[in-house]
């Protein structure tokens, strides 16, 4: 039925807009075919149109949209406070548990594994569900009724129709730019705030500082083994060698291909180069995951046992090899960008001196864009470190200090997806620590960009 | 006058269209060579062909002789990047690179070997400086970057640094439009003691400027050499209409 | 190359040097070329690889059984309606036409071996067959049916009858009931359409990516109406009309710091908020769509300003000059000129989107899910999470579908920047 209101917005914006047109021609008597001597409507019949499509669309739309993130909570609480009251909850148990059962399709409802609350439960959301629903009919029924009659009410001659739609235009486009801040807010507000519940249960010394990466939690008191260290310092040591792994290749390789592009490829070199380039970059993360998984992880277990080395199957160079590889066209372009940027009269002033091509690109052109480069760099290095599908596919899970770029480690992302996927309690150490894990990432990623952003900006100056 | 460097029915060609027709000029040593003419008129293709820099630009297509010493510099045998060092420029907009003072005029002698000690290479560059009228304003601050400069001081950095190779030739492509008067005095002066001690081959389009500058003035048009010699013949009798119209101001 | 005349000595020297130049100008450009190559060969093998692994699951082993369809088994209530075909024992006579095959296998072990050939779906293909045609019912009828996966691994390569009998999931004996099978001629390979027409499955020769696909749809429409016009009003409010204070400078930097944020952040935010605080349903389209949608916002917001700034400004000016109000001369004139840019930017955009899969791992599209998505808040699955799970399944002929489930992937992605670079080719004008 959701699916129907939505479809019938259209059709409510359209009976408004001919309503308010109809509406204001007939107050002059039909249109105005050149008669100057007429009373003439302020703005032209159709933005009488518009004005009442605004009042019979938007209030509706302003329903459902709050329908759409209320009505689980809503449903929920409503469900909750039922099941609480009805005397069937066992021990300990939560009327949340319950409805998450009942939801998920876990709970037996018929025949003889059916617990009683769970059938109880089952009943109490379907009605629950059925009274939102004509709930929500009416409402949004109401809505647009009482928007169109009032917004018709209103249509005088004189009314300033025109400015008024663009003036609720403007605002909308306002609305929309802000958007981008309210992600923003969000995705620290609520980082921040389920960061700082697990430091309440984990201090921040020993998650920045400690060693040891055990998270577990007990799923219920009676469990043995309940004790978890949260000591995040593998997790970033595993993060950084497989973005330095992924950088000593991205970077060279990168670079050295902005500039034969630049300089050195022809044109019909560069018709095909470019389009290869974009097709790494388009290639979905997940997919040079399973590429890392199901052929480099055995290919380079191979190579290190024929030469004598032990190599695991989830090893840190696999997992960087791939994440390498993807970032590649990321570092080429920004870079082919900072080369572009330096005046071509330095690159004459240079060739007119004798030096050959690879002097004037060694000694002139890369010096002037360094801090570009550095920026493209900088940029590529916040990449690698928030990538996830080739990690989590690659790359291992136990946390393991060291620096051998055969064993296998884990990063940031692979232990975020890890504490998250699976069942848990949502308020547990383990998944919140998921969100410290997450706070820390947003942040350097943050300032990595700020820093790449400021450098770049400094050195565009430069040059204007 | 000994010859320095030649052309022989030159023409120079963009993709289809033609540039430079026929141009056969003489450039003499330890003179200044002045190319006059009104914009488009070729003259800044016809330096460029000097030193080979269309080499560098896409589609550009040069036939003809041009000799430097009586050498095809466009034999296929001849090393671009030696001629370049015996073939200097300096460019219309100053062009210091992003360098310290000291580093931009040492840059072509590091890498053409020329200086084999670091004594040798800061000699060099003092004196290199010095030519270029430079050394005093800039002595006591030879690290902070070449384009703290003023803009008439950065194009004499930019001439320090050609000189510091050594060259034969020095051209320059309109070395003082980007200049405020009293700095293009300072260049104009410089330029005349620099043709002790090189050939100078200067673009300009403004004629009182080769008129002060140059011993010999060669008026190009529409791509073709209408008339070359003497300055002051070329200023007060020329030969042709079209450079009679041209100096008088008729057209350009 | 100094004007005085230069000892022998020091041309030899100078000559040395040049040809030392010369040589480090020849390895750097090979180094150039070779970083080029480098990328190309990377890209090569990762093409080869998936194409040769998905190769497997183009294909899978039927075997033609003549299967007597009892009436007493196959249409229990005795009427022929569907209602009483749906209920039919089907798994019987496919068991009951193999031991025909292989009469001389006894006991109760053998015959679980001999079963075990079957795949498990193929009591369905056989009732859906029936239920199609009820007339079967009472005849011996010639249908292909399923094997086991394990069976297809054998048949294409991938076990082979030389390892150990203890190593290996097929043994010598249902080898042998396999060869045998073969040169009677009963063994038929047929295209997998399973793959594209159903949902996910635990068996691996009965998955298929209806599910995924039906999902990716889903949630990339809820994608694309949140911001494709939020993105385009904030784009066209950015360029056109806000004013140049400290404020737009914030809206501004935000912009460009959300298209730098890891795709997992997105995901955390809608866990946290959508899931939890809101109590939207998990991994439902709905929830995956705003996040993916918050996600791809700065692109197509950075996409609509450059769209947006490259249209001259004279066309701005010349609608004023009519009499035009600001808002009009934008709407009306200035936004079609750039809306080949932010088309061309918002496919991109999507296409991005349909590879996403750390997001949608976070909200909770990470169960296994075997019916296929009705609405935009049933749970469903997406393709790169699809091919994610697929590439955890232990089962090996899974390795082939992760492939396979890769090249429909990038079979969408291919087409749809293909179609970002027509719309771009066809509708950009050049100023």
């Amino acid at each position: 039925m959701n699916e129907l209101l939505w479809l019938s917005l259209p059709v409510l914006a359209f009976v408004g807009w001919s309503v308010g047109r109809n509406r204001a021609l007939s107050l002059v008597g039909g249109p105005t075919n050149g008669d100057e001597s007429r009373i003439e409507l302020h703005s032209l019949p159709a933005h009488y149109g518009q004005f009442v499509l605004l009042w019979a669309a938007l209030p509706p739309l302003a329903v459902l949209i709050a329908w759409t993130f209320l009505a689980g909570a809503l449903a929920d609480g409503w469900a909750s406070v039922q099941l609480e009251s009805s005397g069937l909850l066992a021990e300990g148990e939560t009327p949340a548990r319950v409805l998450d059962e009942v939801r998920s399709g876990i709970a037996v409802l018929v025949g003889e594994g059916a617990n009683p609350v769970h059938v109880f439960a089952a009943d109490v959301l379907d009605r629950v569900n059925g009274t939102l629903s004509l709930a929500l009919l009416g409402v949004f029924a109401a809505a647009a009724a009482g928007g169109l009659l009032f917004a018709r009410r209103r249509i005088t001659i004189a009314l300033r129709a025109r400015n008024y739609v663009e003036r609720a235009l403007q605002i909308a486009l306002l609305v929309c730019s802000i958007v981008a801040i309210l992600t923003t807010i969000g995705i620290v507000v609520s980082l921040f705030f389920e960061a700082m519940r697990f430091f309440q249960l984990v201090s921040p010394f020993e998650f920045f500082f400690s060693t040891q990466w055990s998270p577990q939690t007990a799923l219920r008191a009676d469990q043995v083994g309940s004790s978890g260290a949260f000591g995040a310092v593998p997790i970033f040591a595993g993060t950084l060698l497989i973005t330095a792994i992924a950088m000593s290749i991205a970077g060279p390789v990168g670079l050295m291909a902005a500039i034969h592009l630049a300089f050195y490829a022809s044109e019909s070199a560069r018709k095909w180069i470019k389009p290869v380039l974009e097709v790494i970059a388009g290639i979905p993360t997940v997919v040079w995951g399973s590429f890392a998984a199901l052929t480099l992880g055995p290919q380079v277990r191979q190579l290190g046992e024929t030469l004598g080395l032990e190599v695991a199957l989830e090893s840190a160079l696999a997992a960087g090899l791939a994440m390498g590889v993807m970032i590649i066209p990321f570092v080429s372009s920004l870079s082919d960008d900072a080369l572009g940027a330096v005046p071509r009269s330095l690159r004459e002033g240079s060739l007119a001196m004798g030096a050959t091509e690879s002097e004037t690109i060694r000694k002139v052109m890369v010096p002037a864009a360094l801090p570009g480069i550095v920026g493209a760099f900088l940029l590529a290095v916040s990449r690698a470190i928030g990538e996830t599908m080739i990690v989590v596919m690659a790359a291992g899970l136990a946390a393991n200090l060291t620096a051998n770029p055969f064993a296998a480690v884990t990063t940031v992302t692979v232990q975020i997806v890890t504490l998250l996927t699976g069942d848990q309690e949502f308020d547990s150490a383990k998944t919140l620590a998921a969100f410290a894990l997450g706070l820390t990432l947003f942040f350097v990623t943050l300032g990595l960009n700020l820093i790449a952003l400021r450098v770049v900006r400094q050195f565009r100056e430069e040059y204007e | 006058m000994k010859t320095k460097m030649e052309t022989r029915d030159l023409d120079v060609f963009y993709g289809d269209k033609q540039a430079l027709q026929g141009v056969g000029l003489e450039i003499g040593a330890n003179q200044v060579t002045a190319l006059i003419g009104p914009s488009g008129c070729g003259k800044s293709t016809y330096q460029r062909c000097l030193n080979r820099m269309n080499d560098v630009v896409p589609g550009c297509r040069v036939e003809g002789a041009v000799t430097l010493d009586g050498e095809d510099i466009y034999d296929p045998d001849l090393d671009v990047v030696k001629l370049r060092a015996r073939v200097g420029m300096v460019f219309q907009k100053p062009n210091p690179f992003p360098k310290s003072i000291y580093e931009n005029v040492a840059y072509g002698p590091r890498i053409h070997g020329v200086a084999h000690t670091k004594s040798d290479l800061d000699d060099l560059v003092r004196q290199s400086l010095s030519k270029a009228g430079l050394l005093a304003e800039v002595e006591n601050r030879l690290d902070e970057p070449g384009t703290s400069l003023s803009g008439g001081q950065q194009q004499r950095l930019c001439i320090a640094r050609a000189i510091a190779v050594s060259p034969e030739v020095i051209l320059m492509d309109e070395p003082c439009s980007a200049l405020d008067p009293i700095a293009t005095a300072r260049v104009e002066e410089l330029i005349d003691e620099l043709r002790e001690q090189f050939t100078i081959v200067i673009v300009t389009h403004s004629m009182q400027q080769a008129a002060r500058v140059s011993q010999r003035t060669a008026f190009f048009h529409l791509g073709i050499l209408i008339e070359e010699g003497d300055t002051e013949k070329i200023f007060t009798n020329p030969a042709e209409q079209r450079t009679q119209d041209y100096i008088t101001g008729r057209f350009g | 190359m100094s004007s005085p005349a230069p000892t022998t000595e020091a041309a030899r020297a100078a000559e040395l040097r040049l040809r030392r130049r010369y040589r480090a100008e020849r390895i750097f450009q090979a180094c150039g070329v070779a970083a080029i190559l480098f990328a190309l060969v990377a890209l090569l093998a990762l093409i080869v690889s998936i194409t040769y692994q998905s190769s497997n699951a183009l294909t899978h082993t039927f075997v033609v059984l003549d299967i007597e369809l009892d009436a007493d088994r196959v249409d229990p209530l005795g009427d022929g309606t569907d209602e009483s075909l749906s209920q039919g024992n089907y798994v019987k006579p496919i068991r009951a036409a193999l031991r025909a095959r292989f009469p001389d296998v006894t006991g109760r072990k053998g015959k679980r071996r001999l079963h075990q050939l079957m795949s498990d779906g193929a009591e369905y293909d056989l009732r859906d067959a029936v239920m199609a045609d009820p007339s079967l019912v009472g005849t011996t009828h010639s249908i292909a049916l399923p094997m086991s996966d394990d069976v297809d691994l054998y048949l294409k390569g991938d076990i082979s009858g030389e390892t150990d009998e203890a190593d290996r999931r097929v043994s010598d004996k249902q080898i042998a009931w396999i060869d045998q099978l073969e040169r009677d001629g009963r063994i038929r390979h047929e295209w997998n359409t399973r793959f594209l027409t159903a949902g996910d499955s635990r068996e691996p020769e009965l998955a298929g990516m209806q599910g995924a696909i039906r999902g990716s749809l889903l949630t990339l429409l809820v994608t694309l109406v949140l911001s494709f016009p939020i993105g385009v009003a904030a784009a066209v409010y950015l360029e056109e009309f806000a004013p140049r204070n400290r404020f737009t400078d914030i809206i501004e930097v935000n912009i460009n710091n959300l298209a730098a944020v890891p795709s997992i952040i997105f995901g955390l935010l809608g866990l946290a908020v959508f899931l939890n605080v809101f109590g939207m349903p998990r991994s439902a389209p709905v929830v995956g769509g705003i996040v993916l949608a918050l996600m791809t916002l700065p692109t197509i917001i950075i996409a609509g300003r450059a769209a947006l700034s490259a249209v001259p400004p004279s066309i701005r000016e010349a609608a004023l000059g009519v009499g035009a109000s600001p808002t009009q001369a934008v709407l009306h004139h200035v936004l079609p000129q750039a809306l080949p840019g932010i088309l061309t930017g918002t496919i991109i955009g999507m296409a991005r989107a349909l590879g996403e899969t750390a997001p949608l791992l976070m909200i909770g599209m990470v169960a296994f899910i075997a019916d296929l998505p009705g609405g935009f808040n049933d749970p469903s699955t997406v393709l790169p999470v699809q091919i994610f799970l697929w590439n955890d399944a232990p089962e090996r002929a899974f390795v082939a579908r992760t492939s396979l489930g890769i090249v429909v992937l990038l079979g969408f992605l291919i087409t749809m920047n293909a179609a970002a670079v027509w719309v771009r080719s066809r509708f950009e004008t050049r100023y």
